[in-house]
């Protein structure tokens, strides 16, 4: 909703609201973190016989990973090479997700003959975890990444087509009532009517389908892949290199959630109509 | 063109049953209801009486099960850019901002943006929204989004504007200025209004005819023609007798349905 400042603010006091507004909430964003780092330093340091590193031994591996200088050993600087390979093995499968799921799923939605042939199957096929079809698709594509991007996309697929039927089924009548007696008839309802009334449900099958696509990475490059950040984290868990590990999942969990950030940026200003999303 | 002679609308001996679990609901019977060109007319009854079905089918939303459904003398196949519906739910497409919402006709019919810009322009001045043409609908209060819901069928040329209770979820005072705006568009302009009510008083204020209809089945059981002098005065003797009389009318029916 717009809101307009009463007139009774004074310009120091909106700026001090303004500080609180924005300051407060990134405070406690980070008190929690903090409280758990200082609980895993308090348990972990200092113990040699502790399996887990603790936080600065993470640190500094991290750190090595990036920009190397302190083990130099043969994961020194290998960070880039293994981020890029897992963020392109994410967006690719995403995006071929997308490309899939989209005209399927607006299909099944709208087009009864479509919905009555595939749509059985798929409710069929959706409860299968994706990790069990690792094996399978290591059957069908080979030891590599190819079988890592094929997981991705089957696990940002489900949702994003879940969402898009979701979606274009349930387009208020009314609207289609308002259009056509505007003159907007047939097909041409689906691109002014159907579609962007879809649009919020399409995009938080995206939002979850990406957040899935980061899930099933590291899954899928456990195994026959020799980059990506799963790919270090299950050497270094044979290699019993557990600050390698942990650095492999901060890694990944900052990029998942940048990742989601952006959507989020994307989401907020196609979707600036919406209630619910602007 | 605008024959004099022929309705604009015409509805002969229409009726319209509807079947929900095996059963048939009969809605409408036996309706007849000619509107003249730049008529403003009330339909008015109590819930169930058909008035939003016969509302429905000259939109072109309903086909009568039986009868002629006619505009102009030609058979109504189905919703058209000549019969603009305002809905009581407003109807608004909430992902186009207000300018966009009155354009969408026009662009719909391959208007140049031009044109488009033009017409929108107009229509958002007769309305009295030209500031927040930016904004989107759930942004705006109810008489504002019911403003633009009438801008944009009269931005798409309708010839017959339909409206389905239009006001019915509007505060008291937003009611009373939105109608007082209805009638002045309506008289500086060659438009034909078919309005559905349940309000004795709005009907009155508003309307050169109004249609009383009663339920099971939904017929049209009374029509009169309304010769109060406008601007009306709802505190006017005259307007009194009128109410008074409808609300017999009305009341009687309720009688009659529950005997």
């Amino acid at each position: 909703m717009t809101t307009l400042a009463s007139d009774g603010d004074t310009a120091p006091a909106r700026q001090a609201t303004a500080w609180r507004g924005r300051l407060r909430p990134a405070l406690l964003a980070v008190a929690f973190p903090m409280a758990l780092l200082a609980i895993w330093h308090l348990a972990t340091a200092g113990r040699p016989a502790s399996l887990i590193p603790p936080p600065y031994d993470v640190w500094l591996e991290l750190r090595d990973l990036a920009v190397g200088g302190i083990n130099d050993d043969a994961y020194s600087r290998t960070l880039l090479t293994h981020v890029l390979a897992s963020v392109s093995r994410v967006y690719g499968g995403f995006a071929l997700a997308l490309v899939v799921a989209l005209p399927l799923g607006m299909l099944i939605g709208r087009v009864p003959l479509v919905r009555q042939l595939v749509d059985p199957t798929i409710q069929l096929l959706r409860p299968v975890p994706v990790t069990a079809w690792l094996p399978l698709a290591m059957i069908i594509f080979g030891l590599g990444p190819r079988s890592a991007s094929f997981l991705v996309f089957l696990g940002a697929f489900y949702p994003i087509l879940v969402n898009t039927i979701f979606g274009v089924r349930s387009v208020e009548p009314r609207l289609f009532e308002a259009a056509s007696m505007l003159g907007c008839r047939d097909s041409a309802q689906f691109f002014r009517v159907v579609l962007p009334a879809a649009l919020p449900s399409i995009f938080t099958g995206m939002r979850l389908g990406l957040g899935f696509a980061w899930v099933v990475i590291v899954v899928g490059e456990m195994t026959g892949v020799q980059t990506g950040l799963g790919a270090i984290i299950m050497e270094a868990r044979q290699l019993s290199r557990t600050e390698i590990v942990i650095s492999g999942m901060v890694v990944i969990g900052v990029l998942g959630f940048l990742s989601d950030q952006l959507v989020m940026l994307i989401g907020r200003r196609l979707l600036a109509w919406s209630p619910s999303h602007g | 063109m605008a024959d004099t002679a022929i309705p604009i609308l015409e509805m002969k001996n229409v009726a319209k049953i509807y079947s929900q679990n095996g059963r048939s609901i009969e809605a409408l019977r036996g309706a007849n209801l000619s509107v003249r060109k730049g008529e403003f007319i009330c339909l008015i009854g109590a819930s169930g009486c058909g008035k939003s079905t016969l509302l429905r089918m000259a939109a072109g939303f309903e086909t009568p099960t039986q009868g002629d459904n006619l505009m102009w003398g030609v058979p109504i196949s189905g919703p058209g850019p000549s019969r603009g519906m305002v809905f009581q739910d407003y109807g608004l497409f909430p992902w186009l901002n207000v300018r966009d919402n009155i354009g969408f006709g026009p662009k719909s019919r391959g208007r140049t943006r031009a044109e488009i810009r033009d017409t929108v322009g107009r229509f958002i001045e007769l309305v009295g929204l030209q500031d927040f043409a930016d904004v989107f609908p759930h942004q705006l209060s109810g008489g504002m989004k019911q403003r633009v819901a009438i801008a944009r069928v009269l931005a798409n040329g309708a010839e017959v504007v339909l409206m389905d209770e239009p006001f019915g979820a509007l505060d008291a005072m937003t009611r009373e200025r939105l109608q007082d705006e209805l009638v002045s568009i309506w008289s500086r302009t060659n438009l034909t209004v078919l309005f559905v009510t349940h309000s004795i008083e709005e009907a009155i204020f508003l309307a050169d005819r109004v249609v009383v209809m009663s339920p099971g089945p939904g017929r049209i059981a009374h029509e009169h023609l309304i010769d109060l002098p406008r601007p009306r005065d709802i505190a006017s003797p005259e307007f009194n007798v009128w109410r008074r009389l409808l609300a017999s009318q009305l009341h009687s029916h309720h009688a009659r349905r529950a005997g």
